[in-house]
Formats: structure tokens, C-alpha cells, sequence
């Protein structure tokens, strides 16, 4: 009986280290993993170009998922993150092609949408306390619709007709436009902004007494709130930062793309998603974090970067997304639910 | 073990638990007989509740086995536990019924569950299935059809028992269920017990007060840090080794009260009220002071306790510090002027058991440890959590340990020690001894009379009276929301708390 006790135990152990270390460094693997198998199929995968390409591609779900993540940390959710990247996008298309406007005031307008959005979520969330799911839900439907509206449902671009039958008087302008396809010392400048950001978030949540309340809050709102953190004003400014950054990733939608198109974020807010939670697990953090979200993003950068050059078609692309958004949830919610089972 | 002549007999043998490498339990024998009451005593954090989790199938031991009347069990979860008769009775009784269910159906949920045929219900016979085992456990007084969320936690408790017994249950475990009664509760509850008894069920009580494990049960055993180290009958033992026991080490009976100098007014509370839970209360607290708050469960101690903390914004009523009105509409104002909370859900509010020692102990301290930018300057933070843990004696394996993995006392040392460096002059402690072990309970009340040598003024929340009776330099007692009485250190008895908690504001006019 003891005999058989101990083997048990030993059972328990190596099932236990095994999920512990899949938790841990099963995102890293698989993209390992890709990186080799895709390297051996075609040997232009590992290439700087490509690389870079990767990388480019991901910079805008980047800047959309360090937003999600900054809600996800305090306890929230925030799905109205892909609408808000479609509307900055023509938003700042708009400002330069129908009305002329300069660089600083295409840039700040969307930056402002952004944060009035943020602060919109937060009074609904904050002050008339609907569950933070469906506010943002119906949030996301709105802005959606404004977007539509604002544009008749046309997407906006250089020398377009306006309705009164005249060519658009403005143009994207090149400096704008560097944004999204310029290169700084070689490296594309999404690129180089997205390091940053990711750089300077990290600091932030790892560093700051701001990052130290956001996790506080989100961990337990109510002993936060006891030990004098202003849990109100701390998930207000989580719907901000999340507002702002979506519209950064629009704006960078918009320069990269060279014009403003219709529903521009639409597949956004599931890539991002995807990338906090595959994030959760890397090194075994169990928490939102942005180094894991950068992460979970350059996973699903790889994977499509890979399924592109193996001709798959890209309306198949989603099934892989969503595969990957579902194991990662399950990752996250076994160990989730293993750690509240052990106290 | 002995022959069990048929008696029931439940054993556990050899049980070993361990959470992230901590051990838990090592190596525990316990063994239980049908018609006892066993009391499991031991301080926070000796193991009890983890032996008991995993003998009703909340926890997997890691080594051990678990026998009944000789026939080896497995209980890999609570149904393999119930199905082999285990029940368990929570003090967390809304975790077990389902609120929107009537008490026939939370009773009956076995059965109704398992009934066979075509899903259809007999309900007539189900409501007086229910209403015959109420009736048997001393409870007819419980309606069948009412909601189990329309009942108070001691009747809650009761359908549980019920519950347990429409199931067959052989072993029954109390775990701390007289924490929330009131004494004529618990006195009832007692009733039920011993009638569970002396139809043959075995039955496990922890508790913390050993005047109810002495009337109560028939045999005690005793654990300490993961081990048992005592079982004994009730008869040969007296309370004071048994505490002896559990600490190990003699027993100081007395929490020896500080003298201090009694100084101005620090606290003016004006006709506070808050819905029907605070009734227009007024008190006073005064540098040095140790002001307590009694009542009975339900009194609304907590309730005012938040009011003052600013977690709960009062209806009407002011509070002054200092001479100077206070705006409370967040925990944040309180504290900033001066005014802390220890909460009595400790694991709950008063700490946070996913973050580590050093991030509760720092959390309110945050600025105050950071660089103009914002930035948390590692070393100081590092400083100012060691400090509290050396001056407190906060066991714990390191700063960063989370105190998820703390004992009771040592968790409620933390919640205390945060607030330490912020200067704070008024204290508020609700129920700071609940869950503590003995050992925490004499360092608590040190440290509690330590703070009024310091000045601050204390409001002490509390229905534990032989407590309160020690520590308090003057005694507010609270019914129905109210301030019904106030007793000075001198002339409060037991007696006369018990009387004005209990017959609330009707004594009070009946005396004058």
C-alpha cells in the first residue's frame, strides 16, 4: 500500500512539472518550432527580409494587443479595440485627403478618438458599472457604425471622387506615410516604434507604482481598494492607455497601407486577444504581460507568415488564429483553475 | 487498528500533502468512530483543514490512504467522497446551496439528480421526504418551500445537515460552523449534532473555542505544523494543555493590557447612519484609547467599521478627525487623513494572497518608496518590508513568498503591518482574531496595545467578549445597528454586554 502510495506521488509529480513546463515555454516552443520546419520547407523564411517583414506584419496587432493587455490586467475586457483602429485609420485618411490637413493634426486628432473612446468604456465599466464584456461589445458596434457613416462605406484614397462629383483635394503625405514604410538604420520604422512601445510598457508594468496598482487591481479589487489604491481612477486609466494605443495602431493602419480602408481593424481585436493570452503563460509570468503578449503576437505573425508561403489561402488563416487563440485559453484557464484548486 | 465490532470506523493513515513544495501534512494518522464527535483542534495553518479537504475529496493526498471500517476508499473528488458518505458541513454555507432552490430541492438534490424515469418530479413526496428529516435533526421549524437564500447562515447550516443526512451520510465534518452563530445557534446546532451521534454518524468538529469542544465532544486530537501530535478524550485533558498542546509550549493566560495615558479627542462620530444596518451612531475615540465595538453577528460592527474606513458611503452623519470634517467617499480618503481598516475577511480584503509579503507590506507605502517618475526603488521597498516583518515576527520563508502560504496569524501580522509606517492616528480592527491561532491572538493584542502606547487611538471590533473585556478601555455595544450601551473598563461583565447585545434598545429603556 505504501509502495503504491509513493508511486502515485510520483505519478502526480511528473504530471505535474510537464504541464508546468509546457505552461511555461510551450509558446516559445511552437514558435521555435515553426521557425525551423518553415526554414527547412523554404530556405527565403529565414532571411532579414522576411524576417523583418514578420515583424512588420505584427507591429500594428502589437500596438492593439498592448492594449488589450493593459485592460486584461486590471480585471477588464476591451473588444471595442478593433472598431477603434478602423475608425483612426480613416479618420487620419480623411484628415489628409479630404481636408488638406498637416502632419501634427492627422496624428493628434486620432490619438484624441482614441483616449475619448477609453474614457467613454471606462464611465460605462467605472460609474454605470455594466460588465465590462458588453459595454465594450456594444461600444465596439457603435464606433463601427460611426466609422461606416462617416465614410459612406468607401474606403478613402489619394485623387478619390467626393460626392460632389471633384477629385479629393488633399494627399496621404510622405512624411506620414514614412511611418508605415520607412526604414530607420535599415529596420522598418513600425518596427523600431513597436520595440519602443513594447520597451517602455514593459518598464512601466514591471517598474512603476502605476503598473504595481494595475495588477493590484486586477488581482483583487476590493483589498486594493482598502489599501487606498484609487481602483476607479486606475481602470479608467487602463480603458485610456487601450483607447490610445488601438488608435496608434490605426494610425500606423493607415501609413502603412497608404490609404484608409473600410473596416481596417475588423481582424484585429481576435489577433490581439490570441496574442495577450498566448503571452499569459511565456516563462510562466501567469499574468498578462507585454513581453509575453509580444510573444503571443510573433507566434501568430510566424504561423501566417508560414501559411502565406505554403499557398494557403488566407481565408483559411483564421482557423489557424482561432486554434491557436483556443489553446491558449486552455493553457491558461487549466493552469488558472490548478493553482485556485491548490490554495 | 482495534476490532470495530460493526461500529464505523474511518481512518486515515499516512497522509502527506504538500502545496508548491511547502509540506502541508507529513505523514498523518487520524481516525474517527461512529457515534463520536472528534474535535480536530490545532493553530492556523497545523493542517486541519487540508487533512479534512482531502478526506471529503476537495484535495488529492499525495501519499496515503484512507480506510472505512477496514475497506479501502478512493476519494478522488467531493463525489467520489459524498458517495462513499462523507459529508461536509462548510462555514462558507452559500458556496454549498443554491440560492434559487427551495429547501425541499437543496436537500433532496441527490436524489432528484440520480431519480430515475423520464425526469418527472414528485414533489408532494420530495417536500415531505425533506420536512420528515428536518423534523429529525430538530428543525421543523425551517419552511420546505422556501428559498434556501431567504435563510439565516444557522439555518442555511441546518438544510446542509439535512442534506448530508438525506444522503446517507456516515462521516460528517464541521468545519469551524460556529463562527458565524450566535450562541443560541450554536447551542442549537450542538443539539443536532449530538443527536447525529447517538444514531451512529461520525462526526469531525473543528473549532477554535474549546469551551464548545469541551462540552461537546468525545474525543480531541490535536495537530501541529502538519503533524498530529495528540488524540486523547475529552475526560482526561483540561483546556489548558490542550492549548499547550497545540502551541507548544506553555500557555500565558493573560494578555497583560499596557497602561497608557489616556489624551484629547482624536475620532468625533456624529449620528452616522446607513440604510438599517447603522442607526444613527455617535461615539468618540481619544489619543491612546482602545474603544470597543460589541455586538453579536449581524449587529452591524462590520458595517460601521466601513463607514469609518470609507469603503461604504454613509446615508448621514459626519465623522471628524482631529476636529477637522472629514469627506469619505473611498478607502483612500480615510487613509489619507489618517483612519485604517483591518477587515475581518482578511484572506478577502485585507491582504492580497496571490502577491508576495513584500508587495502587501509595501502597497500602501507605494509613493513614498518611489523615485519623482514613478519608478519603485528596489532597495528601499526590500528595507521597509523587512523592517516589518523583524519588528512584528511575521514567520515567513522570504519577502517574496505569497502570502497565500502564510498561517492566519501571520497573514493578519501582514495586513496590520502595512499600515505601521503610515502614521495613521486611528486604527480600526474588525474581528482581528477570527481564524488566529493562540499564539498570533497574544502577539495581535501586544501590538494592538503597543499602538495606543503610541497614541493612536483603537476601535476594536469585536464579539468575542472575554476579548474584548482585556483590551478595552471603554465598551460600546452595538444591536440592530445601534449603540445601545456604554460600559467603562471597570463595570462591563459578561453578563451585561450579553444582556444589551441581545435584548438591544428595548433593555436599555427598560433599565432607565
Amino acid at each position: 500500500m505504501r509502495a503504491q502510495g509513493r508511486q502515485h506521488k510520483l505519478n502526480l509529480n511528473n504530471r505535474h512539472s510537464w504541464l508546468d513546463f509546457s505552461f511555461k515555454y510551450g509558446a516559445l516552443l511552437i514558435i521555435a518550432l515553426v521557425i525551423i520546419v518553415l526554414s527547412a520547407v523554404n530556405s527565403a523564411f529565414f532571411s532579414y527580409d522576411n524576417i523583418a517583414d514578420i515583424l512588420r506584419a505584427i507591429s500594428i496587432t502589437m500596438f492593439v494587443a498592448i492594449g488589450v493587455t493593459l485592460s486584461q490586467i486590471v480585471d477588464g475586457f476591451d473588444l471595442s479595440v478593433g472598431s477603434t483602429v478602423s475608425l483612426t485609420t480613416v479618420v487620419a485618411a480623411t484628415l489628409m485627403v479630404w481636408f488638406n490637413q498637416p502632419l501634427i493634426v492627422v496624428i493628434i486628432v486620432p490619438l484624441v478618438i482614441g483616449v475619448v473612446i477609453g474614457l467613454i468604456n471606462a464611465f460605462l465599466i467605472v460609474r454605470v458599472r455594466i460588465p465590462d464584456l458588453l459595454a465594450t461589445l456594444a461600444v465596439m458596434y457603435v464606433i463601427a457604425g460611426i466609422h461606416k457613416t462617416y465614410t459612406k462605406g468607401y474606403s478613402i484614397y489619394n485623387n478619390m471622387p467626393m460626392s460632389d462629383g471633384t477629385k479629393a483635394p488633399g494627399k496621404f503625405l510622405p512624411d506620414f506615410l514614412w511611418i508605415g514604410q520607412g526604414k530607420l538604420l535599415g529596420v522598418p520604422v513600425p518596427v523600431v516604434l513597436m520595440i519602443v512601445a513594447v520597451a517602455l510598457v514593459h518598464l512601466f508594468l514591471t517598474y512603476t507604482r502605476w503598473g504595481r496598482q494595475l495588477y493590484i487591481t486586477g488581482g483583487n479589487r476590493e483589498a486594493a481598494r482598502l489599501a487606498g489604491i484609487k481602483v476607479n481612477r486606475i481602470r479608467l486609466v487602463a480603458y485610456v492607455l487601450s483607447g490610445l494605443f488601438a488608435a496608434i495602431g490605426g494610425i500606423l493602419y493607415a501609413a502603412r497601407i497608404g490609404s484608409g480602408q473600410v473596416d481596417a481593424g475588423a481582424g484585429l481585436l481576435m489577433d490581439s486577444v490570441a496574442a495577450v493570452f498566448v503571452g499569459y503563460s511565456v516563462f510562466g509570468a501567469g499574468k498578462p504581460n507585454v513581453i509575453g503578449t509580444f510573444f503571443g503576437a510573433l507566434l501568430i505573425g510566424v504561423l501566417i507568415n508560414g501559411l502565406t508561403m505554403l499557398n494557403l489561402p488566407y481565408f483559411a488563416f483564421d482557423i489557424v488564429k482561432g486554434a491557436v487563440l483556443v489553446l491558449a485559453l486552455a493553457v491558461t484557464f487549466v493552469h488558472l483553475n490548478r493553482r485556485k484548486k491548490n490554495g | 487498528m482495534t476490532a470495530t465490532n460493526g461500529r464505523l470506523e474511518l481512518t486515515m493513515r499516512g497522509i502527506v500533502k504538500s502545496f508548491a513544495g511547502v509540506p502541508a501534512l507529513r505523514n498523518v494518522d487520524f481516525s474517527v468512530l461512529g457515534g463520536e464527535i472528534h474535535a480536530l483542534l490545532g493553530a492556523n495553518g497545523a493542517g486541519k483543514s487540508t487533512l479534512m479537504k482531502i478526506c471529503s475529496g476537495a484535495y488529492t493526498a499525495d501519499a496515503g490512504e484512507i480506510r472505512m471500517s477496514g475497506e479501502a476508499l478512493h476519494i478522488g473528488s467531493p463525489l467520489d467522497a459524498m458517495n462513499q458518505g462523507i459529508a461536509c458541513v462548510y462555514q462558507e454555507v452559500d458556496t454549498v446551496l443554491v440560492p434559487d432552490l427551495t429547501v425541499t430541492e437543496n436537500v433532496m438534490l441527490d436524489h432528484i439528480v440520480r431519480s430515475r424515469g423520464f425526469g418527472t418530479v414528485r414533489w408532494s413526496l420530495l417536500h415531505r421526504e425533506a420536512e420528515r428529516i428536518l423534523a429529525a435533526i430538530g428543525a421543523a421549524d425551517i419552511a420546505v418551500r422556501s428559498k434556501a437564500q431567504e435563510l439565516t447562515i444557522a439555518q442555511k447550516q441546518l438544510v446542509l445537515i439535512a442534506k448530508a443526512v438525506a444522503q446517507q451520510a456516515k462521516v460528517i465534518i464541521f468545519d469551524e460552523p460556529t463562527a458565524p452563530l450566535s450562541l443560541e445557534e450554536a447551542g442549537r446546532l450542538f443539539a443536532v449534532m449530538r443527536s447525529l451521534r447517538d444514531d451512529g454518524v461520525a462526526c469531525i468538529f473543528i473549532s477554535h473555542r474549546l469551551d464548545e469542544v469541551f462540552a461537546l465532544c468525545d474525543r480531541i486530537t490535536v495537530m501541529r505544523d502538519g503533524e498530529r501530535v495528540a488524540t486523547i478524550a475529552t475526560g482526561e485533558t483540561n483546556p489548558k494543555s490542550i492549548i499547550e498542546t497545540m502551541i507548544g509550549k506553555p500557555f500565558e493566560e493573560e494578555f497583560p493590557k499596557l497602561q497608557t495615558t489616556i489624551g484629547e479627542t482624536l475620532l468625533e462620530v456624529r449620528n452616522l447612519s446607513h440604510g438599517t444596518k447603522v442607526r444613527d451612531v455617535s461615539l468618540t475615540v481619544r489619543r491612546s484609547e482602545i474603544v470597543a465595538v460589541v455586538g453579536l453577528v449581524g449587529a452591524g460592527k462590520t458595517e460601521l467599521s466601513r463607514l469609518l474606513a470609507g469603503a461604504d458611503v454613509a446615508d448621514s452623519g459626519e465623522v471628524l478627525l482631529n476636529g477637522r470634517r472629514l469627506r469619505l467617499t473611498q478607502p483612500y480618503d480615510a487613509i489619507r487623513a489618517g483612519i485604517v481598516l483591518v477587515p475581518e475577511e482578511r484572506r478577502a480584503q485585507g491582504v492580497l494572497v496571490e502577491e508576495s509579503v513584500k508587495t502587501n507590506l509595501s502597497l500602501p507605502s507605494l509613493r513614498e518608496l518611489s523615485s519623482p517618475l514613478g519608478f519603485i526603488k528596489a532597495v528601499a521597498e526590500r528595507r521597509h518590508a523587512e523592517r516589518a516583518v523583524t519588528e512584528l515576527g511575521i514567520v515567513t520563508q522570504g519577502l517574496d513568498q505569497p502570502v497565500k502560504l502564510l498561517s492566519g496569524g501571520n497573514q493578519q501580522k501582514v495586513a496590520v503591518g502595512k499600515w505601521l509606517p503610515t502614521d495613521a492616528d486611528v486604527y480600526l480592527f474588525d474581528e482581528p482574531t477570527k481564524g488566529v491561532d493562540v499564539g498570533a491572538k497574544s502577539d495581535m493584542f501586544r501590538l494592538i496595545g503597543e499602538l495606543a502606547v503610541q497614541g493612536k487611538g483603537i476601535v476594536y471590533f469585536s464579539c468575542e467578549l472575554a476579548e474584548v473585556l482585556g483590551i478595552a478601555d471603554r465598551i460600546l455595544v452595538m444591536s440592530y445597528g445601534a449603540i445601545v450601551k456604554e460600559l467603562s473598563r471597570e463595570e462591563a461583565t459578561q453578563d451585561k454586554i450579553l444582556y444589551y447585545a441581545s435584548a438591544g434598545e428595548a433593555a436599555q429603556v427598560e433599565l432607565e
